[in-house]
């Protein structure tokens, strides 16, 4: 269905190639899913399947790739419209209309069909995707999945027969991310489509895929293999992968319950680590009866709780449920009633400049904190308005394990670098608390790996730190765990007490062992 | 029951502003702002743009406010009851003609408050064909040659919000570090974050509608000069031609230029509509019922107008009730029938349904 025929792609001004020699074909349809570290051409071989690469984007391209038999070379993106259906990251950049049904009959309208034809695929396209209930609702209202799946719909109303995701869940929660998933899944298995996707967290759709198309560091070509085999050796691992190398398996297991049966099958016998009590060392921040509220939207609940350092604190919970609006009243920048005491003092009180002092916050868009034209000025930017010493902000970035090229445009930095560079800039302040708001959006697990390595550390010199997030695998790294819901703080302890509790927040490893309550692969190493 | 055509609202919106242009009468102005508010709250939808109806209310109280605040400080004379006298302050020579302070007359405040009162009601008029027709969905029902053209505006309707969203979005951030940045610096720390947002925003809208085949169908050689330019003189004959007629100087030649131009520009935009295949999907149909609701606001400006003429000076009186010297308004039988044709839109449609068949995830979408 797709063909890669030795396609190397340079954008110009680059000195090497983005893709080398690629060959490589995907069956009709097969899931194949795109992964490899963060900048290693994904986004690029997927723009390239329907020709957006590069024809819109720029750039050269040597070698063939053909869908359906028709080359990318001859025929526009918008000519292979009825061919490829391509969606991006975040829907709802790429709404031009107001309503679904609109939105879901403008790619027919450009196609020209007739009218009773396109009236009949929308209905078709709504039953698909099981939006009939929504049609007439305005996009902006719908949530982030429901936003996503009306975007698959819009494309999927040209009837293509290659369906291309660049993320697709990459700006949405994990209940949205599923939804979107498994819509994805019944599209492959009931309409036969062919679907091309890139995704970082590859655990939610391992079980499905066919193929796995891998885009090694370094190299610029493709690896495709099946994803049992291909994920022992490659450099993305997801949490049964890693499971697999710790226990030396031949291969990697595709579910939970595959690894399970093969647990239960070669009599493996884990003991779980005991639970490291929370920390008693005095509190440093404490919150009495705090609320927070929107008009009549109630964000947080009289939430009273005592942060103390030396801890990492996983912030979990819904889309919706108050994480962002707690960090950011902690740092006292969101008006809140009840008590907030930082060292003994209130932030929002004080000044900004001696807010930051106490209580450092990287928002959920961390880049809206840059805004000087390289990564040098930033750092010296930083240096000056803590008043700290030249080259302060640079020391505390190569601590973090981040070389960065200082001339560089923060902007065209990838994820992880950036996080790295605020992160740097935020903790020139000196602060004695660090919020994170949702940090490891976008990141790769090496950089996850990395993230939390970085948050424990700055647990042990002493910090309070918090970071809110989605992710079940990286709160498995912390010391204590909250999960909100509705505005109230739900659930509240050691991490592997609250993480292993119930399965909705368990992590991989642990449901693969359950009742057993492990939580990293690390601790069932050489487990016989 | 077939929505109500954009186009609809917008002619009875606009009919009923060119009627309240022609007069002064508060009873008038009020009664018709009372039925647009009825017909809006009514008739409206749950959608986003529905609720922009308060937003033209506080800007029409802006506009009053303002009026009222200008006339009180630097208020002209005339007016023989003086209700209070603010402090004047004596300006240089060369400002004559200006006064800041002064007596203030009830005569000049009443006259500012109906002038005022009139604007704001015109302001609501257009307020309510926002909240009642989409602006987007209006303009999905322009000829084919102009689609371009109104793809590009209703993309920049959905930039703004976004844009103030993202400007928000930044300030809030800027305190997280320290605020300190002055001066050029700070409109920088606010300014670039917002448009890196906002050109990555457009290059991936940019991408899905080439993805989704936006300008394939369209015809790729040059437009003939021919119709170009015929199309242009035919617009250029309708210009000139509302000029006279307006300017009353040659009313019959002003006319058949008009006629002539209009009858050009859509022979022109039809066939250059033709370049382009893009096809619509349910287009709004234009029903009898539109007609009526189109013509009921078009019908109460022509009443207006005809009392402008001055041919009844009783009848004209009525609508411009004298303020110097001050008299009570009269409601004239007329006014009701004015009004009656302003909220004659509650008989002709019904409440729209609701979008909404299912509670959903509202609250999830507003967190």
């Amino acid at each position: 269905m797709i063909t890669f025929e030795d396609v190397t792609l340079t954008y110009p001004g680059a000195s090497e190639p983005t893709l080398r020699e690629v060959s490589f074909t995907v069956e009709e349809g097969d899931l194949a899913v795109v992964v490899g570290r963060t900048g290693t051409g994904k986004s690029t071989l997927l723009g390239a399947i329907n020709g957006l690469v590069p024809h819109f984007t720029g750039g050269t391209l040597a070698g063939d790739v053909r869908v359906a038999g028709r080359s990318t070379a001859h025929n526009r993106p918008r000519d292979l419209a009825d061919v490829v259906g391509w969606v991006g990251q975040d829907p709802r950049a790429g709404f031009v209309t107001d309503t679904v049904e609109e939105e879901i009959a403008y790619g027919m309208e450009q196609l020209g069909l007739r009218p009773a034809a396109m009236r009949k695929r929308v209905e078709e396209t709504l039953d698909l995707m099981g939006i009939a209930a929504l049609r007439r609702r305005p996009l902006a209202d719908l949530s982030g999945g429901q936003q996503q799946r009306v975007a698959i719909a819009a494309v999927l109303a040209a009837q293509p027969r290659v369906l291309v995701l660049d993320e697709p869940t990459s700006a949405l929660d994990p209940t949205a991310a599923q939804d979107v998933l498994s819509a994805l899944t019944s599209l492959v298995h009931e309409v036969g489509l062919t679907v091309v996707l890139a995704e970082h967290r590859l655990e939610r759709v391992l079980h499905q895929a066919d193929t796995l198309l891998w885009l090694p560091q370094d190299t610029h070509g493709v690896v495709v293999g099946p994803p049992s085999r291909l994920l022992l050796t490659c450099d993305v691992r997801p949490p049964l992968a890693q499971l697999a190398r710790a226990l030396h398996w031949d291969a990697v297991p595709a579910s939970v319950r595959d690894a399970r049966r093969r647990v239960q099958r070669e009599h493996l016998r884990v003991t779980a680590p005991a639970v490291v009590p929370l920390s008693t060392a005095p509190a440093r921040v404490s919150v009495r009866d705090l609320t927070i509220s929107y008009g009549s939207l109630t964000a947080v609940n009289r939430l009273s709780l005592d942060l103390r350092p030396g801890e990492v604190t996983a912030l979990m919970g819904r889309n919706g449920a108050g994480k962002s609006s707690l960090l950011w009243a902690l740092q006292g920048g969101l008006p809140s009633t009840g008590s907030v005491s930082v060292d003994g003092r209130d932030p929002r009180t004080l000044s900004a400049p001696q807010a930051r002092r106490l209580v450092s916050l990287v928002p959920q868009t961390a880049t809206d904190l840059l805004y000087l034209p390289t990564v040098a000025a930033e750092l010296a930017q930083a240096d000056r308005e803590t008043g700290s010493q030249p080259g302060t902000a640079a020391e505390i970035l190569s601590s973090l394990g981040s070389r960065l090229p200082p001339q560089a445009d923060p902007r065209d930095l990838s994820e992880g670098q950036r996080l790295s560079l605020v992160l740097a800039l935020q903790l020139c302040a000196e602060p004695g608390v660090i919020l994170l708001d949702e940090p490891t959006r976008g990141l790769d697990y090496a950089m996850k790996d990395h993230l939390s390595r970085t948050v424990s550390r700055l647990a042990h010199e002493g910090h309070v730190v918090v970071v809110s997030t989605h992710d079940v695998e990286f709160a498995a790294a912390s010391q204590r765990t909250l999960v909100m819901a509705d505005g109230d703080v739900i659930a509240d302890g050691p991490t592997r007490e609250v993480l292993t509790s119930s399965p909705a927040f368990a992590p991989q490893t642990t449901k693969v062992f359950s009742p057993t309550a492990v939580l990293v692969p690390d601790e069932v190493r050489g487990a016989r | 029951m077939t929505p109500v055509h954009p186009w609809a609202w917008w002619a009875w919106a606009l009919g009923l502003a060119a009627a309240l242009s022609m007069t002064t009468n508060p009873l008038q102005i009020v009664l018709i702002v009372l039925a647009v508010c009825a017909v809006v709250l009514l008739r409206r939808s749950d959608a986003p743009w529905a609720r922009s109806l308060r937003i033209y209310a506080v800007l029409a109280a802006f506009i009053i406010a303002m009026r009222l605040f200008f006339f009180i400080v630097m208020g002209s004379g005339g007016g023989t009851t003086v209700l209070f006298t603010l402090p004047q302050i004596e300006l240089p020579s060369w400002a004559a003609g200006i006064r800041l302070g002064g007596p203030v007359s009830a005569e000049g405040l009443v006259f500012t408050l109906y002038d005022a009162g009139r604007l704001a009601a015109m302001l609501l008029c257009l307020g309510a064909a926002n909240a009642l027709a989409n602006p987007k969905r209006a303009l999905r029902s322009v000829p084919a040659a102009l689609y371009e053209a109104s793809v590009a505006v209703v993309i920049a309707l959905s930039v703004a919000p976004q844009l103030v969203e993202s400007v928000q979005r930044v300030r809030r951030a800027r305190r997280l570090r320290g605020g300190a940045a002055r001066g050029w610096n700070a409109v920088t720390a606010v300014v670039i974050p917002v448009l890196a947002d906002a050109i990555d925003r457009s290059l991936s809208l940019a991408a899905g509608m080439e993805a989704r085949g936006f300008g394939r169908t369209r015809d790729q050689r040059p437009p003939s000069p021919a119709l170009t330019g015929g199309l242009l003189a035919a617009m250029l004959a309708a210009t000139l031609g509302a000029f006279l007629l307006l300017g009353s100087a040659s009313p019959p030649l002003g006319g058949a230029l008009l006629v002539l131009g209009v009858a050009g520009t859509v022979w022109g935009l039809r066939v250059g509509g033709r370049r382009l295949s893009v096809t619509r999907y349910r287009p709004d149909p234009w029903t009898a019922r539109d007609s009526l609701l189109a013509a009921s606001g078009c019908a109460a400006a022509a009443t207006m107008a005809l009392v402008g003429t001055g041919e009844w000076p009783t009848l004209y009186a009525a609508f411009h009730p004298a303020t110097s010297p001050l008299t009570w308004p009269t409601l004239h039988p007329l006014m009701l029938v004015v009004a009656g044709l302003a909220v004659a839109p509650l008989a002709l449609t019904r409440a729209p349904l609701p979008a909404t068949t299912h509670p959903g995830h509202l609250g999830e979408a507003a967190a």
